[in-house]
């Protein structure tokens, strides 16, 4: 204390130079209580010589954060230097500073607030105005709940309002959009001051000369809409002006505040100009924004564009609008080819293009009635599916799904177009629109020269394509057994093309399959090449193409009774075979004359739902009701219901993951009340030194259940995690006393102790909130303990600890509403070839891994892949982002490369492929918003890495053969 | 009075022959220089002498721009800068440079050669007009003298083809050339910034059509050729060697990359090798998809498409073939068309329109039996299919660049009068705009108003802002000062500063009025009760009372003076400086109307 006192004093000395003021120091000294980085600081800027060397310590102090506490210090120090300083840009880098300080967390800013408005006063330079202003946000947004403070800030922003800096009139209005209220009024009469309308002062500068201004006016208003004020229908005028801008940010930012408005007021009435009549504005807000897809600018095309999917409020016939667009040639009326199309299929003639002129005009047009530029909706989605910029036609095909979800109607007209985009140049936007469709495929049935479009598509080369492909016809509706027929057809083309999309394809027939029983049934002779009269040839059961016909078959045939009279011999015994290799792709049937064990299960799954729940739930009650019996019967009991749950969970999938998850908690439990039943606790520790083992492994095994329980199981809620954390912290608790036991001497222990309180506070902060829940529970009784604990010896620790340890209740689980568990099958190594993967030893060979991953978050960061070699090496790969897919929600694939290599071998082993799931403790606690780029701040070492595998390993046999000289 | 004169040459309510002569600002441009596909005689060049009776072209023409390679639109070049003589500056963008000579060569060529044309230009007339040409970029400014400049903007329709702004001082003229305003697979839709041209001279080929969309059409296209091709025909497509053809190709070639397909892709060699090698350098021209590939792979690097060869036609298999010319009436395509023709199994696509009288007309309308050369009737039974790729921007697409470009005026070229005459209508309902369509010939005269540039120096702009507050957009503000125009440039300085400069004496200019008051009292009083009714009514200026009897109010001098006739009638003498005109005509007003009746 003594030298940072001297040390101080030094500081201050050099700080006021030549002036130096002994009552100056005095009163300093009280303030800078805790010298610390503030005080570098000093030193720095004074030494300083010119304003480039100032400007180069104050970015080194930059890079390190500052806590707290020394915040208002180093603040004080700044500002002086401010007050001192000539050069512009030395002063712009304090005021950001200011900014990025008063930003600290726990640093309350409202004291230098006033330093910062007084400086603002006398600063000449439009960039420092600005950055000051900037400052001003920062410390206005830190505290959102003085009123009188922000009507200050408001203040000084709309005094600088009219400065000739649009960087400072950008600021000005960017306060105003983040600070300024509407409620105002109210509480400042008392105060007499003068009423200040946010609104209309922000709207004032819609009409600026310059642009940037223009849009940061914009961007205020949408500012102040986000922070939930109304803004008033009058400025719905005004926006629209700014549509025919001359700067594509103006009109970008314009279309989104139209967006916001007709939000707003979607039923109010605006009068078309030129016009009597008059229109909802919602309708009148959508024609704007679609006439908007037309702009000049691409920018503003995506933005229009993507805003449109949202706009369901408006009509239908606006709607239907959009994807109309008057065809003419010399003035006469002409058919699109859709429409074509819709009426050779209606008039029962497939589509023959023979004719030159088949699109010859009909009707003459009125030229006066037809309108070239609309100011309507009119063909919106045609220009914007047939943009220039794939952006934009993404963002078409977006709103267009997101409208046709809302509006069945829309949905049937806009599929011709989404069929047409499964022809697009880029991939990406192919892609798109084979999953819009999915997505909207419960309103729509395809007629069959949709469907043979559609089916083109079947042959790309890109397998993401297929797949999608394959997943949207799994949904779709199909009118005619035709279609079913030419359905078939092509997806037994495109298994013949490309063999590895036989399980796709197979999945995809057992859903057409399900979905068109009646359909199917007309075709099952033809498919099954049966006779009436005579018997054919047996096909080859190894068929894929066989397969995938009997799989659409006996799908269909479920719920149809009367398909399996049409079946010959071999097709049972085929049924037989397949409903056991195959059975996620067979269903059970009821066959004639045949006894079938499954068929009694299938129908009576669905009302079993509830009572297996409640099964889940008594059994789980009781577990927690039964914790005081003897330590016989509760063992007896956990281990029967985690028996029970395991079984539960795999007979009941959508019950899985809760019974998996208690199973697992349950066995915890169970782990650590075998620990303590021990012998070893009753006897001097010496003498038991080997049986000591079952209860280090127990603790061990209760670590990695639950990380388990923590990081794989998606839906974990926080109060599930608290529940999880305090088996953790009893089960180090365990350890702790084991090692204790086990090893003779004090010193080690002196750290572990240390190390577990350290834990124990860590836990009490990050869930002070759920503390409360956790009565006569082991962490409760520890923190009550907690000061003698901290200065008791260890040996005193352990006893306390043990004694709490055996009188600690056991804790209720509450069950998740949802929760799943992650899981991987890994589809790609088989693990069936005999054949080596034979390569030279040195160089590598690239093994195709296919998984599918259910129920991972984010799997980019999370998801690896493990190489397990013969002689114990592993090696960790880390799959690109760009291999995972997102087919489903909360399903993922990966389709990726993993290289292997070794030296050479004298036979053939295998290697053993998995897939992990990484953790990081660290993810679930928040970070401090000064750290940005800077080192981070040494953490309590709770941050645990690790992995969980999750998925069962692959056996590859590959063989690295020596290389030949 | 300063106008802009445009004269259509050829392209004016026609197709074809495209030249539009431009006097803006005192600078004469000519527009694209082109030839007429129609004829054969001395019309199908247009008529420079219009333009110059006698004396020499160059002196007359500023510059000449080509907006792109299609011979409607350059074939007349040659002739017209070596033959007619030209030797000022030919403007057009890199790859029409590139490209346009080789079309030039090939038209030579047929005249030449095959009709045997006498008096036709030269190769060597060739390669000295394309001396002449000086290449620009897109969107780069190129300053033709120092008054005259124009910039290109991207248009599509074809490889290089540019929209052309040509500005002289704040009067500006956009020619659009062809365009095409929806994207296609080899190049990207035009474009213009808000740039507000006195007059947008676009083309109107489709002036009354609304095209359906282009996604229909290939899909149809790439579906009637893959059922060729899946049941073992051949397919012919007949096509221009330049343009539709690189997008047909790149058609074919990416689908035959997703689908993975086998068969042998066609293109008959000529022209279209050494064409094809400028697609491939051009890339910044071509589309998004292509733009961004290319470091991959060239699109116009085919993979599928081999050069063809006379014996592949015989061929086994199914094969597609592109094959010149686009019409069936001679060549390679004619050819091939003929051995393919007796198979139901193949199929002949026709992406183009097609002239009366051409073997492409006649299978189109239907006709099955041919009467070829030497009596031969030749029997049709591969399928004839039609499908339309055209780059020109519809009714919608005119509209919308007219709608981008905001002009003060329209003209239309190159498009038939009467569907001219929809679109003209259209465009003056719509927008609002004067919208004209001369016929070849017809000059017609816009007046414009330039606006003059004047400069304002800082004090006396700064002694203005101090006074009152920020200029607002809406109000007017009154400012004083003296305009001097010195070597055709403006200046507003403040009124001492122009004294100092031209070196005069200030004179005062004083306005006096007599105002006629009845009034008996006296003359003194009178000055009393002027001084204390101003007082109170100009609050906010400097009324005051001078020991001499008079009245000033600020620099205005008041004095009262007994009639000499009537002494009931009070004269009040107003007297002020030119300075504070507002101000004085106000008094005097205010003291017409009468003082107030003495409250004293």
């Amino acid at each position: 204390m003594c030298l940072h006192f001297s040390k101080l004093l030094y500081l201050l000395s050099l700080l006021h130079g030549m002036h130096q003021q002994q009552e100056e120091i005095a009163t300093k000294k009280l303030r800078l209580t805790k010298p610390s980085k503030s005080a570098a600081l000093h030193i720095d800027l004074c030494k300083a010589t010119s304003p480039a060397d100032a400007l180069q310590y104050l970015l080194q102090f930059a890079r390190k954060p500052v806590e707290a506490e020394s915040v208002e210090g180093v603040v004080r120090i700044l500002l002086e230097h401010y007050y001192k300083e000539n050069d512009p840009s030395v002063r712009l880098k304090i005021a950001s500073l200011l900014g990025l300080l008063s930003k600290t967390a726990g640093f309350s800013p409202d004291c230098i607030m006033d330093d910062a408005i007084n400086i603002l006063q006398n600063e000449k330079s439009h960039q420092v105005l600005a950055q000051l202003l900037d400052t001003l946000l920062a410390i206005g947004t830190k505290l959102p709940e003085n009123q009188a403070i922000q009507i200050r800030l408001v203040d000084v922003a709309c005094k600088h309002l009219t400065d000739t800096s649009h960087g400072v009139r950008n600021k000005c209005l960017q306060l105003l959009g983040n600070l300024g209220s509407l409620e105002k009024s109210v509480t400042k009469d008392g105060e007499g001051l003068a009423v200040r309308d946010v609104q209309k002062i922000i709207g004032d500068y819609f009409s600026d000369q310059d642009p940037r201004v223009r849009t940061a006016a914009i961007k205020a208003m949408l500012q102040l809409h986000e922070r939930g004020l109304k803004l008033h229908q009058a400025i719905y005028n005004q926006a629209c002006k700014l549509l025919s801008d001359d700067y594509e940010q103006v009109r970008s930012a314009a279309v989104q505040l139209i967006w916001v408005v007709s939000q707003l007021y979607p039923e109010s009435i605006v009068p078309i100009p030129s016009s009597n009549e008059e229109i909802r504005l919602v309708d009148d807000a959508f024609g704007k924004i679609c006439h908007m897809v037309s702009d000049g600018s691409w920018v503003v095309r995506v933005q229009a564009a993507k805003l449109l999917g949202s706009m369901e409020q408006v009509s239908s016939h606006f709607l239907e609008q959009t994807l109309d667009k008057k065809l003419m040639s010399d003035l006469r009326r002409k058919r699109t080819a859709h429409e074509r199309a819709k009426e050779l299929y209606s008039s029962g003639e497939f589509s023959s293009g023979r004719k030159w002129g088949d699109d010859a005009p009909k009707e003459e047009i009125d030229t006066g009635a037809v309108n070239l530029i609309e100011s309507g909706a009119c063909g919106a989605f045609v220009h914007g599916l047939e943009d220039e910029m794939y952006e934009v036609r993404i963002a078409a095909v977006e709103a267009l799904c997101m409208l046709a979800q809302s509006s069945p109607s829309f949905a049937e007209k806009c599929l011709d177009f989404l069929v047409d985009m499964f022809n697009d140049e880029i991939e990406e936007v192919r892609l798109q629109s084979i999953h819009t469709m999915r997505k909207i495929s419960n309103n729509i049935t395809l007629r069959e020269d949709q469907l043979d479009t559609v089916l083109a598509v079947l042959e790309d080369s890109s397998r993401d394509i297929r797949e999608a492909l394959h997943e949207l016809l799994c949904c779709t509706n199909v009118s005619t057994k035709e279609g079913i027929h030419l359905a078939l057809v092509e997806l037994l083309k495109n298994l013949t093309k490309y063999p590895t999309d036989r399980d796709s394809i197979w999945k995809c027939l057992k859903f057409l399959g399900s979905r068109h029983p009646t359909l199917v049934l007309p075709l099952v002779p033809e498919l099954l090449s049966t006779h009436p009269f005579f018997d054919t040839a047996e096909p080859d059961m190894d068929d894929p193409a066989y397969i995938a016909v009997l799989v659409l078959i006996f799908n269909a045939a479920k719920t149809c009774p009367t398909m399996p009279a049409l079946f010959s011999d071999h097709t049972f015994r085929h049924y037989a075979y397949l409903r056991d290799s195959l059975s996620h792709l067979v269903p059970a049937l009821r066959l004639p004359g045949r006894k079938l064990v499954s068929s009694a299960v299938s129908p009576s799954i669905a009302p079993h739902e509830d009572p297996s729940h409640q099964f889940l739930q008594q059994s789980l009650e009781r577990v927690y009701s039964l914790q005081h019996l003897d330590p016989q019967g509760t063992q007896e009991l956990l281990e029967f219901t985690i028996r029970d749950l395991q079984r539960l969970g795999e007979l009941q999938s959508e019950l899985a993951g809760v019974a998996d998850f208690s199973a697992t908690y349950l066995r915890c439990q169970l782990l650590l009340i075998k620990a303590l039943q021990e012998k070893l606790w009753n006897v001097a520790a010496p003498l038991y030194l080997k049986q000591s083992d079952l209860a280090s492994a127990a603790a061990k095994q209760i670590m990695e259940e639950t990380y388990k329980m923590e990081f794989m199981y998606s839906g974990v809620e926080n109060k599930q995690v608290v529940i999880i954390h305090h088996m953790r912290l009893q089960a180090k608790a365990l350890q702790l006393i084991v090692t204790a036991r086990t090893t003779r001497g004090v010193d080690p222990l002196f750290g572990m102790c240390e190390k577990f309180l350290q834990e124990v506070d860590f836990f009490q902060r990050c869930f002070i909130a759920d503390l409360p829940h956790l009565q006569d529970s082991f962490v409760d009784k520890l923190l009550d303990l907690m000061p003698r604990l901290m200065t008791s010896k260890p040996v005193e620790v352990v006893k306390i600890l043990q004694t709490m340890l055996r009188q600690s209740t056991f804790l209720h689980l509450p069950l998740p509403e949802q929760i799943h568990k992650a899981s991987a099958t890994i589809i790609e190594p088989a693990g069936e070839s005999d054949n080596p993967l034979r390569f030279t030893s040195g160089l590598v060979v690239a093994l195709d891994v296919d998984a599918t991953l259910e129920h991972v978050q984010d799997p980019q960061s999370t998801v690896k892949v493990q190489v397990l070699y013969p002689d114990g090496q592993a090696q960790m790969i880390h799959p690109k982002p760009a291999d995972f897919r997102n087919p489903g929600p909360g399903r993922h694939r990966l389709i990726t490369q993993v290289y292997l290599s070794h030296t050479a071998w004298t036979e053939p082993c295998q290697v053993e492929v998995r897939l992990l799931l990484a953790y990081n403790s660290n993810s679930r606690i928040p970070k401090s918003p000064w750290i940005e780029g800077g080192e981070v701040s040494p953490q309590v070492e709770t941050s645990i890495e690790g992995t969980i595998p999750f998925s069962k390993s692959v056996k590859v046999y590959i063989m690295p053969k020596p290389a030949r000289r | 009075m300063p106008e802009i004169r445009v004269t259509p040459l050829g392209a004016g309510q026609d197709v074809g022959r495209s030249c539009i002569l431009v006097s803006i600002a005192g600078k004469n441009v000519m527009l694209d220089c082109g030839m007429h596909m129609g004829f054969n005689d001395d019309r199908r060049f247009p008529d420079f002498s219009y333009i110059t009776r006698n004396g020499r072209l160059t002196d007359f023409l500023d510059c000449v721009i080509i907006s792109h390679f299609h011979l409607d639109h350059c074939g007349a070049l040659p002739y017209f800068s070596e033959m007619v003589g030209y030797d000022g500056p030919i403007y057009m963008t890199h790859p029409t440079q590139a490209i346009c000579p080789i079309l030039l060569e090939d038209y030579r060529k047929i005249a030449v050669d095959k009709k045997g044309e006498a008096n036709f230009f030269t190769s060597q007339m060739i390669k000295d007009c394309m001396k002449k040409v000086v290449a620009v970029h897109l969107h780069q400014t190129v300053q033709v003298d120092d008054e005259l400049e124009i910039k290109a903007y991207y248009a599509g329709h074809v490889l290089g083809a540019a929209m052309f702004q040509i500005k002289v001082g704040s009067e500006s003229v956009v020619y659009t050339g062809d365009y095409n305003m929806t994207p296609d697979r080899h190049l990207g839709a035009a474009w213009i910034d808000k740039c507000r041209p006195n007059l947008l001279i676009t083309e109107s080929t489709y002036a009354t059509t609304i095209r359906d969309s282009k996604r229909c059409r290939e899909r149809d296209f790439l579906k009637k050729v893959h059922e060729a091709v899946e049941r073992g025909g051949k397919v012919l497509i007949p096509v221009f060697a330049l343009g539709r053809a690189q997008e047909l190709c790149i058609l074919l070639e990416t689908f035959w990359e997703r689908m993975n397909l086998k068969a042998p892709i066609y293109f008959s060699t000529g022209l279209t090798e050494k064409a094809n090698h400028y697609y491939k350098l051009f890339i910044t021209w071509t589309n998004q998809k292509i733009r961004k590939t290319f470091v991959q792979r060239n699109m116009f690097e085919f993979k599928h498409i081999k050069a063809f060869d006379r014996a592949f036609a015989d061929n086994p298999g199914p094969m597609v073939v592109f094959a010149t010319p686009g019409m069936l009436h001679a060549g390679q395509s004619l050819q091939i068309f003929r051995k393919w023709a007796g198979n139901e199994k193949n199929m002949v696509i026709m992406p183009g329109y097609c002239v009366q009288g051409t073997v492409g007309h006649k299978i189109l309308s239907g006709q099955r039996k041919l009467e070829m050369e030497g009596r031969q009737v030749l029997e049709v039974k591969m399928q004839v299919e039609y499908m339309s790729f055209s780059a020109h921007a519809d009714a919608k697409g005119i509209m919308q660049l007219v709608g981008q470009a905001e002009p003060e005026s329209v003209l239309l070229v190159h498009g038939e009068a009467k569907k001219m005459e929809f679109l003209k209508q259209k465009i003056e309902q719509e927008f609002r705009v004067n919208c004209y369509m001369p016929a070849n010939g017809e000059t017609v005269t816009l007046p414009t108003s330039p606006s003059i540039p004047v400069g304002i120096s800082l004090g006396l702009l700064k002694r203005e802002m101090a006074q009152g507050l920020l200029p607002d957009v809406k109000k007017p503000r009154l400012l004083h000062g003296t305009l001097i125009m010195k070597d055709s440039n403006f200046r507003l300085v403040s009124s001492e500063q122009a004294l100092k400069e031209l070196g005069l004496a200030e004179h005062q200019l004083r306005f006096t009025c007599r105002v006629h008051l009845h009034d008996p009292r006296k003359e003194q009083e009178m000055a009393v009760r002027v001084y204390s009714h101003l007082k109170s009514v100009l609050k906010d200026h400097c009324v005051q009372h001078l020991p001499d009897g008079s009245v000033t109010v600020e620099s205005i001098l008041i004095q009262a003076a007994a009639h000499s006739e009537d002494p009931g009638t009070k004269v009040l003498l107003v007297s002020w400086t030119y300075q504070d005109e507002e101000l004085g005509s106000y008094l005097t007003s205010l003291l017409k109307k009468g003082l107030p009746q003495a409250s004293s």
